[in-house]
């Protein structure tokens, strides 16, 4: 991955930071340039919640191959309390553990290797709240 | 707005090509289709294609393709819809002709799969996913749409055994088709213990990786009925529409909502219900994807989708048949070509010569084709002149 397309996303991957439309209020991860909502061009920053609800889920069998030495792993896509959908990781708990509606907790990980060098690339994952 | 016909069709056996290139496989069915409507030029050519980039390491398609098709400096594009590369070809096609642009136009679609190991089919694939907020924490496109067959089976009570008997039906179908990739009859057992490739869909539940292309040629109907070899085919409707890229990011992940509109797109142009509609070909890239559009194009109310299927309502000789072709499930997903494919399958039963898999009295036929999780959706419908 070219280190400028990594680090363009640092903020949203590092410290969930998104963008609220100060117009309609709704909040955007990542940040737009318009809001589909109301098309204002104006935001303010802010941070999403760290807990959320499941809403739906999977165990990654066959991964791809960044994720080989993960594999099995579960993804899923969690509700924040404020609103809004991620999809991530759901880690430090067997597959047979997860339910949906269960609430998670948004940790700061590694999630791949990338390239021939093994680049560690970091972001958020979930675990049991 | 002129009307636009479909006076020719072409398409070869689909599978793992080792021997033949991109270009090879395009031509052939260029060709096939070029002597199946009899026409000796073509005015201008639309290509639908995913990412031969990535699978073979070429761009510029419009040149290859019409370089090597013979067909002299003609205008020509490469169409990018990821999955739903080959409908949308088809649309821009119908819109070159119906606008009075252009007479004869050549609509193909073309995937060259197996020369990328089935790693690099896996990452070429994700592209049409959201690199940064999707594809970068892991997922992948079987994961994909096992979320949304989760929350398909949590809300309506969907069951993993009617999401096998898409499997089982679409490969009874493909069984009677010889250009299928997989024509192989399976049961509802070998879809559920094959292995598990994202829970809870199996490697049955999704479709293969194949080498293909489809080619269809198009020119206003009033030129069909006075040069037409075979019985022309009217496309009396062309719907299109998109949706966020990222699934997590729409309200409800068992609604497709780009095939919604389209759909209604579709219906209102052509001035007709999901009653109307004799026989369907759809996006079934997985099992649940079947599922979810046959409720979206209004065949049965939200939510009843596996248990329609599991009637047999959509089976062959069933009320509303679908797939007939085998689908992408058996026949096989070139993913550029599949769009176009779906509508060389409707010609064929519009025109009354599918032999085996023949549905009978078809007079109206729908295509819906479908890129990444949803993201964009192409629907036509025909009608027999
Ligand atoms: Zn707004």
């Amino acid at each position: 991955m070219f280190p400028a397309r990594y680090w363009r996303e640092i903020p949203q991957r590092y410290r969930m930071e998104a963008e609220k439309c100060k117009k309609c209020g709704k909040i955007y991860f990542p940040p737009r340039l318009i809001c589909p909502e109301c098309k204002s061009r104006e935001f303010e920053q802010v941070k999403l919640k760290d807990e959320g609800t499941l809403l739906t889920y999977t165990v990654i069998r066959v991964g791809p191959s960044q994720f080989v030495n993960q594999t099995p792993y579960a993804m899923g896509i969690v509700k924040l309390d404020d609103g809004i959908n991620i999809l991530a990781q759901i880690v430090d708990c067997e597959p047979d553990q997860i339910q949906t509606g269960m609430k998670l907790k948004i940790e700061f990980r590694k999630i791949q290797q990338d390239g021939e060098a093994g680049i560690l690339c970091y972001g958020y994952k979930c675990v049991p709240a | 707005m002129r009307e636009v016909a479909i006076i020719g069709v072409g398409m070869n056996k689909w599978g793992e090509l080792w021997e033949k290139s991109l270009r090879d496989i395009f031509v052939e069915s260029a060709l096939l289709a070029i002597e199946d409507a009899g026409v000796d030029h073509i005015d201008s050519m639309y290509a639908g294609c995913m990412t031969s980039g990535l699978f073979v390491g070429q761009e510029h398609l419009a040149s290859l393709l019409s370089d090597y098709l013979g067909a002299g400096p003609i205008p020509a594009a490469r169409v990018e819809s990821a999955c739903a590369s080959g409908g949308l070809a088809v649309r821009m096609g119908f819109i070159d002709v119906a606008s009075g642009m252009s007479d004869i136009v050549l609509v193909g679609g073309v995937e060259k799969m197996t020369d990328v190991s089935g790693d690099g089919a896996t990452y070429a694939l994700s592209t049409a996913a959201d690199q940064e907020y999707e594809v970068y924490n892991g997922i992948t496109f079987p994961g994909l749409y096992a979320l949304m067959a989760r929350s398909h089976m949590q809300k309506f009570g969907t069951t993993r055994e009617q999401l096998a008997q898409v499997a089982v039906k679409n490969h009874e179908n493909g069984f009677k088709n010889p250009l299928a990739q997989y024509p192989q009859k399976i049961t509802i057992e070998e879809v559920i213990n094959s292995i598990m490739v994202a829970d809870p869909l199996t490697i049955l539940d999704c479709s293969p990786i194949t080498d293909g292309a489809a080619c269809l040629i198009l020119c206003p109907a009033d030129m069909a009925k006075k040069i037409s070899k075979k019985p022309p085919v009217k496309i009396i409707a062309s719907g299109n529409a998109t949706d966020t890229i990222a699934l997590h990011s729409r309200s409800d992940f068992t609604i497709l909502n780009a095939t919604v509109k389209a759909a209604e797109r579709a219906y209102k142009m052509a001035n007709v219900t999901p009653e109307n509609i004799d026989l369907a070909e759809v996006h079934d890239c997985f099992t649940i994807a079947e599922i979810m559009i046959i409720e979206d194009l209004g065949f049965v109310k939200k939510g009843e989708g596996g248990k329609a299927t599991m009637s047999g309502m959509t089976a062959l000789g069933g009320k509303k048949p679908i797939n007939t072709s085998g689908g992408l499930k058996s026949k096989g997903h070139p993913v550029g070509a599949t769009g176009v494919a779906q509508v060389v399958e409707i010609v064929h039963q519009l025109r009354g010569e599918s032999g085996p898999r023949q549905v009978k009295n078809a007079k109206i036929g729908l295509t819906q084709n479908m890129g990444g999780s949803g993201g964009s959706a192409v629907v036509h419908i025909m009608q027999a002149m």
